[in-house]
């Protein structure tokens, strides 16, 4: 019964975009993290998103997805700024600190719009939920 | 005294299932809202419908999908709708195009027709019942 089928999907939408919301606070926290070589510097993180495809052979190829899976975290490429904090102890010979790449404007869009999608699957279910109820009610 | 039709419910079984067909691809898009490259499907409800119900005066063929196969009525037609791209309004940079604000709106109405579908079913209960207890109790 497909009906059922939209429990997980939708909680697969929300386990995804709960973890989204996981690198997000992750990266704000770290935004102000330093450290002494550039290896060693925070690098803002980002889930990558797939749909998982069914498995049944039943529709052929025009099968739809079944639920989204987070295929594993990025790590953004974008150059390390380097400040000038002789006074820093975690500074190194020359005096400088690595900051972070963290965008916190990016982050709290990506907040939002996680936050926004969350939202959706979570009515997705209850609307399923009140429809298997009055199906469970039929005739009555 | 004429038996009880076959086909007691008429065509809202088979709308039943497409509807429930449908709120799983819908859910799907909204799953997905966010994915790279997915693309948004959707069911013709239409085309599905008048595949299962055939004349579309209400009757429904057996259907028989594969080579000596006796038609079973009821699963053939529209578990096996055919599903669609949907034509994106707006093209986005990473591919997707699931546009949050139609598959909600698209997932509401989907519920209504099927509670609607569910009320004619109930009716039709109703009916045979004050039928079978000649209108008592």
């Amino acid at each position: 019964m497909s009906l059922y089928s939209i429990f997980n999907v939708a909680g697969s939408g929300m386990a995804a975009q709960s973890l989204r919301l996981n690198t997000v606070a992750s990266n704000l926290a770290n935004a102000e993290s330093v450290s002494g070589t550039p290896e060693g510097a925070y690098r803002a993180r980002e889930p990558l998103f797939a749909a998982v495809q069914s498995q049944q052979a039943g529709g052929g190829s025009a099968d739809a997805s079944q639920g989204v899976q987070v295929l594993g975290v990025t790590e953004s490429q974008a150059a390390i700024p380097q400040r000038y904090e002789p006074g820093n102890p975690l500074a190194n010979a020359d005096g400088y600190v690595y900051a972070s790449n963290v965008n916190p404007v990016d982050e709290l869009v990506n907040m939002i719009s996680a936050s926004r999608a969350y939202q959706n699957n979570v009515e997705v279910m209850n609307s399923a939920k009140q429809l298997m109820l009055k199906t469970l009610t039929l005739g009555q | 005294m004429s038996p009880i039709p076959q086909n007691l419910f008429g065509i809202h079984t088979q709308a039943l299932d497409l509807w429930q067909r449908r709120a799983d691809v819908l859910a799907n898009n909204l799953a997905n809202a966010d994915t790279p490259g997915y693309l948004a499907r959707d069911i013709d409800f239409r085309k599905a419908l008048s595949a299962a119900g055939g004349s579309g005066d209400g009757s429904l063929p057996l259907q028989a999908p594969t080579a000596g196969q006796i038609g079973n009525g009821p699963n053939a037609g529209p578990g096996q709708a055919a599903l669609e791209y949907r034509v994106p309004t707006q093209p986005s940079m990473d591919g997707n195009t699931v546009d949050a604000q139609v598959e909600q709106s698209d997932f509401a109405a989907n519920t209504v027709h099927y509670q609607a579908s569910l009320s004619f079913i109930t009716a039709q209960i109703h009916m045979l019942r004050t039928a079978i207890t000649g209108g008592q109790s």
